[in-house]
Order: C-alpha cells, then structure tokens, then sequence
C-alpha cells in the first residue's frame, strides 16, 4: 500500500538527505519526496510518499523519528486530506495541433504558461490521477519533456499537525 | 575565550576526565587548549584505537567515551570505531577538526565530509558553523550520547570555529524539539504482559545489552528468582545475570548452549529485555520461538517488530519497565510451582548437554585456555575479547558474575577492537585485572596499541590463541567450503609475538604445551606490568554447539565428547 507521510524537521543542513538516506537504506521505495519551508521560519516539511506493508511503514516511521532533527511525522493516508502535485508539461504544438491542445487544456482546467512556434508548456496542479490522464492524453501530441513536484498534502482538520499529540 | 577553549571547558563542565585522541594540523588550536587543562589526554598509535578506547572506556563506566581526530584521514580513521560503537549503543562523543569554513566543499588539504559519511553510523552528528553555537552542540552531544537508547555522538568543528573568539556561557539545560527519551512508558502495556506471564507455563526471559546499559541487572536478576524463570543472553548481556546462577541457561543463539537453543524452541512466553533479535541470535526468524507468544520490552520503538513479530511490547526504560512489572505481578496469586516442570526439562537440558571439548595431554585445547585464564584469575576483573573463535569461546567457557565485566565488539564485530578497549577499560579502572583474550589475526589489526600500553604501563593481560589462522574463517571452510582454506593462515609468515611484546617494551611469554599455558598465565598474573602471552592453541578446533546460517536453533551442530 502507498503511505503519504509529512515529516516535520528541523531546518538544518543535511537533513533531507539523512531522511532520504535512512530511508533508502532500510530498503524503501520513495515514490515522490518533496520539501519546503513552513509556517514556522526554522521548520521544513518534506512529504514522503513510500510503498510498503503496515509494518514496514511502522518501521520507516519508528526509524525515522529516531532523527534527533525530525520532530514530528504524521501519516495522512490514515485521515481525510488534501493532495496535491503539480506538473509542467511542453508538449509539441503545430499550428494544425494547437487547438486541439487548448481544448485539451480546458478540460483538464490546466493553464498554458508558454507557447513558442514548436511547443507550449501547461502548467495543471491537481490529484496525481488527474495528470496522469492528462500526461496520457498529451503523449499522442508529443510530450517534449516534463516535470512534477511530487505530492504535497495537508490534513483537512482544523489545527497543526505539529500540534499533535 | 576562544572556540578552542570552549570546547575543553565544556568537556570539564561534563565531567569528561580522559580523553583518546590524535593531533594534526586543524585540532591543533584545541590541543593547545587542552594543554592548559587538567583532563587526562591519552595519545594513541592510531586514530581507531583513540574510538575503541573511548569506546572501552564507556563500556566499563557507563559514562561517555570522549575522542578526538583531526580532518580528514584523522577523522576518516575513527570511522570503524564509531560504528562499532553504534551497533552496540555505546554513549560516545567524538570531536573532529574540519578545514577552515570558506574552504568547506572545495576539496581541500584534508577535507573529509565527516558528517555525511557517519550520518548512518552515529546516533546524531552536528558541523559547527557558528562559534557561539559551541556550548549549546555540546551540551547536547553529551546528552543524546547518554540519554534515552545511548550512541555515539559526531562534532565536527572547522578550525576557524576553534580560534574564533567567544562569551562562553554553558547551557542550563537542553531543548530539542526532536529529541525526548522516555523514561516511563505505558502501564497498560506492563499489565498485559504480566497477565501473558501469570498464565505462562513455560516462560523464558531472553535478555540482551540494554539490560546492562540501562543498570537494570538487579531488577532482571528479582525478577527471574521471584518468579522462576530461566533466563537466556545474547553475547551483549553476558555479566547482567551471573554465568553461574541457577536460572542461567547461558547464550542462545549461533553458538548458544543447547539449553538455551531448546528452551526458545519449546518456551511458550518469550520476553525480550533490551535485546535486538539479531539475526545470530534468532537462527531461521520464521522458526524462532514457534510455540511462543513474544513480548519484546525495550527503549527504542524502533527495535519493536524490526526482526520478530512481537505480540506484547513494552516500550521504556527498563529501569522503569522492569520494576513495574515486578509491581504489577504482584496482584497475581502466583504458584512459582506452575513453572517447576519447565525448569526441570530446562535443567534437563543443561545436564545432558553441556558444553564439551575433547581435551588433549600434548596441545592446548583454546577452550582450555579460557578456563585456564578464568581459574587462575579466579574471575576477577573485566575481561576484553577481539572477533572471531576465540571470542565465542570467552562467551561459552569464561564464567562472568557482575555487568560490565565482558567487554566485546558483538553487533558489527569489528577484529582490532580488543587492544584499544582494554586500554580505555584499564585506564577506566587501574586496580582492576584487565585481560584480553585475542587471535594472531585480530591483535595485528590494532597491535601499534601495545606502544600506548606501555608508555603509560598499563598492566593489561593479553592471551593470544595462536592458530597461525584467521580460525573462524576456517572453521566456515571447514564446514561449508569442503575444506578449501582460501587465504586464511597465515603461513611462513607468523610473527613472533614474544619478540613483538619485547621490542614494544612489554613482557612477552610462550606456552606450547598445556603444562606450560598453567605456568605461562600465573607468571603472566604475578607480574605488576603489561604482559602478552602467545598461546599455541590446536587449530582444528571448532566453536560448537553451531548452528548454521539459516538454520533453526534446533539445528545444531553439537560438541565432541568430553
Ligand atoms: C575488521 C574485520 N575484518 C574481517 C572480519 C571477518 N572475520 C571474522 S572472524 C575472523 C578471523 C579472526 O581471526 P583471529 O583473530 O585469529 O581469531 P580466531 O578466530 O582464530 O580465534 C575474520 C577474518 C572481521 N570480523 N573484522
């Protein structure tokens, strides 16, 4: 089963590759890892979203908040939240494809970001699901080269994670 | 003040009295710190031998092992060391130069990135990059050693961190979002465990090193007499419960006693007490304990379910943890009888199988040496081993009473650790007898060490079981390699290890015969200085019981007859 876990740490140098590293080590796969700052100036909070059983997501868990720099890690498949990836497509875009393209886009509700004589770049934030059919759908045009953030997700309850107990 | 003197007056505000290390270029505005200071510096030969005698040292005490290295290969050197320690949760704090700030990343004149290469070997590691941020890392290095699951601690300081000037003002206390090491865990969790044990049969108390570093070896011994429960050690525990007690059954695992091997098989209540459920404890994992419901006790969440599923848990530390559970049984009507014929087939067991060697007139047996060694100090002092046979055979043959008296490289099993640990646990304790028990192969790892020994004339007792081979290595081709000794004797090229103990400035002694090893190890205990004993042991011999990689613990292989 797939885990999205938020892991809370201290902003210090190195981290992010300590938890990735504890992570590859104990033989996990990370999906898509992503990391950023917080409300908090001196905390980042790195998503992590790794495929394993119940127990082996215990033990990256267990494992991982033995970091003396991590301070809090919450398991959000377990409650209600948001998800969210972004991607940014460049998509081969003729004059005789372009409007098939923006109709494409529309339905998506993705955005054209730029556009040149060859190719255009969308821009759609949104499930993971939802742009894989879109990146589905655009490889019959050409996809040129893309790139995508990997998940972020915030839990739908009032309050902080950090808060918890 | 400067950094430099920060840092040794955060070392005096912790208590640290002996510190292992080596200079060089970067540290050395921290030696010149130091030589003001009154804590005790011990130079060794090498770098690693500075990270085993830390590491000795607070395996001895309890208390943090304190070492130092310069940048690069200095730092680089203690590497072994430092994991030695951390697979064995030894409190350790090592203080590593680094080139000078603006030069960091430009693969400088011994620029090593000691923070990245031992992040999965230390227990945290900080590089200082604010010079007023040294009392405060320190401060903390020290108390995450210690606290909680202990490990080694790595702090990195960039030379221009050491001559930096600073308001020197040491910390009160400690605040780490990150960091908190229970003491008391959950009640709930006790009591389950203690109703599992008062319907238990067939209990088995399955103990390993955090018995020891906890200090709760006396809780564990109550525990087992109030209740009569047999006991079993990992190679980690051996000295928390007296070799000798009555409950004893001895070690369990790979070459475990084949009482212990069978009360696992056959227990129907196993309880883990600080004990990792290695795999050369465990055997085949999906054959441990069939026939028993497994609790696990122990401070580190993380080592719960890591190897065995458990079905109870009691997560703290178990100078709270056991106590309570003695508490907790009390509300129990207990008739210790239930257990009586569990302890009578256990006892079985240890009667029909003990450990045996086929003894000899003309060689000396290595298992005869260890009872030798044993008899003659009349199980005095701590006891230091290398890898490999000869440090099974400590584990099987020495008899150990109190903790904290066997002190061996058990989760990474690093050869070369012996020599620096007995210098780090003389220094520890030097009124105490301190013996190594080492192979030809492992005391050449570290064998520059016998120069520390007697430029401070420690009376460390060194027995080498001289095979002429890397023996374990052997004994494994022997076994499951048809015989074929791929480079593992050493040949025409043995040392002479009389001479080597002679040029160092040491006493060297030889026994070849079993008579002489009598004559060789009481001359050895009579002389008030450091002594190595080159030991002609037979090299055919084998470590049995053993039980093969993969196998289940019922599969042994046993022992001659004796
Ligand atoms: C640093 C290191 N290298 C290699 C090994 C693998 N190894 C385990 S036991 C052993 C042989 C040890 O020989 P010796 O010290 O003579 O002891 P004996 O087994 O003969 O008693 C070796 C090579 C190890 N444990 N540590």
């Amino acid at each position: 089963m797939r885990h999205t876990l938020a892991v809370l740490v201290e902003n210090h140098p190195g981290v992010l590759v300590h938890v990735a590293g504890l992570i590859a080590r104990r033989a996990f796969n990370i999906e898509s890892i992503s990391a950023g700052h917080t409300e908090e100036p001196d905390m980042t909070r790195i998503t992590i979203v790794v495929e394993g059983d119940d127990r082996d997501l215990n033990q990256v868990v267990n494992q991982l908040s033995k970091l003396v720099d991590v301070i809090k890690i919450i398991d959000l498949t377990q409650e209600p939240s948001i998800e969210r990836d972004m991607a940014l497509i460049k998509v081969k875009a003729r004059a005789e494809t372009r409007s098939h393209i923006v109709d494409i886009v529309e339905i998506f509700r993705a955005k054209i970001v730029d556009v040149n004589r060859e190719t255009m770049v969308i821009e759609l934030t949104g499930e993971e699901s939802k742009i894989d059919a879109l990146c589905e759908v655009l490889q019959d045009y050409g996809i040129v080269e893309m790139v995508r953030t990997g998940k972020i997700a915030l839990a739908r309850r009032p309050g902080a994670a950090k808060d918890d107990e | 003040m400067t950094g430099a003197q920060a840092v040794v007056a955060c070392l005096e505000k912790e208590g640290v009295e002996l510190i292992f290390g080596y200079p060089g270029g970067v540290v050395l505005p921290l030696y010149d710190a130091l030589y003001d200071s009154s804590i005790r510096h011990v130079l060794t030969r090498h770098e690693q031998g500075a990270a085993h005698g830390a590491d000795g040292y607070a395996r001895a005490t309890g208390k943090v092992g304190v070492c130092f290295a310069t940048s690069g290969p200095g730092a680089t050197n203690l590497i072994t060391g430092i994991a030695t320690a951390n697979m064995d949760s030894v409190p350790m704090v090592c203080i590593t130069g680094q080139v000078v700030m603006p030069v960091i990343g430009k693969d400088s004149f011994q620029e090593a990135d000691i923070t990245g290469i031992t992040a999965p070997i230390t227990k945290h590691n900080y590089l200082v990059k604010n010079p007023a941020d040294l009392p405060r890392i320190l401060k903390e290095a020290f108390y995450i050693a210690r606290t909680g699951r202990p490990g080694p601690v790595v702090v990195d300081i960039p030379k221009d961190i050491f001559t930096a000037t600073i308001d020197f003002v040491y910390p009160e206390e400690v605040k780490l979002r990150g960091y908190k090491p229970l003491f008391a865990g959950q009640a709930e969790q006790v009591d389950a465990l203690a109703e599992a044990l008062s319907k238990a049969s067939k209990p088995l108390l399955f103990i390993g090193g955090g018995v020891i570093s906890a200090g709760a070896s006396a809780d564990l011994v109550r525990l087992a007499e109030t209740y009569e429960i047999p006991v079993i050690s990992s190679l980690m525990a051996l000295g928390a419960m007296p070799t000798d007690h009555r409950l004893h059954l001895g070690m369990v695992g790979m070459h475990g006693t084949v009482a212990a091997n069978l009360a696992v098989m056959n227990c129907d209540l196993l309880i883990g007490v600080g004990a990792r459920f290695d795999d050369r404890v465990t055997g085949k994992i999906t054959h441990f304990a069939p026939n028993a419901r497994i609790a696990h006790l122990d401070i580190d969440p993380a080592e719960i379910d890591k190897n065995v599923r458990t079905h109870l848990r009691v997560i703290g530390d178990l100078a709270w943890s056991l106590p309570t559970l003695q508490q907790s049984l009390a509300r129990y009507d207990f008739v210790v009888e239930k257990h009586t014929a569990w302890l009578n087939q256990v006892v079985q067991w240890q009667t029909d199988s003990p450990l045996t060697y086929q003894a000899s007139e003309t060689v000396i047996k290595p298992q005869l040496v260890i009872q030798e060694l044993n008899r003659l100090s009349e199980g005095r002092g701590l006891v230091v081993t290398d890898v490999g046979q000869h440090q099974m055979w400590t584990a099987q043959y020495h008899r150990f009473s109190r903790p904290r008296t066997l002190l061996t490289s058990g989760g990474l099993g690093t050869m070369g650790f012996g020599l620096p640990a007995a210098i780090g646990a003389q220094l520890a304790f030097p009124d105490e007898l301190v013996t190594l028990i080492s192979g030809d192969g492992s005391i050449m790892m570290n064998i520059q060490e016998l120069a520390t020994i007697v430029e401070h004339q420690l009376p460390i007792k060194v027995a080498i079981l001289n095979n002429n081979a890397l023996g374990m290595v052997q004994q494994w081709q022997r076994m499951f390699f048809n015989q074929r000794y791929s480079h593992s004797s050493f040949g025409v090229g043995a040392s002479d290890y009389v001479k080597i103990a002679e040029a160092f400035g040491a006493t060297g002694l030889r026994a070849t015969t079993p008579g002489e090893l009598t004559e060789v190890i009481t001359q050895a205990l009579a002389i008030n200085g450091p002594v190595v004993m080159d030991i002609h042991v037979c090299a055919e011999e084998n470590v049995l019981p053993m039980v093969p990689a993969g196998a289940s613990l019922d599969q042994m292989i046993e022992g001659g007859v004796g």
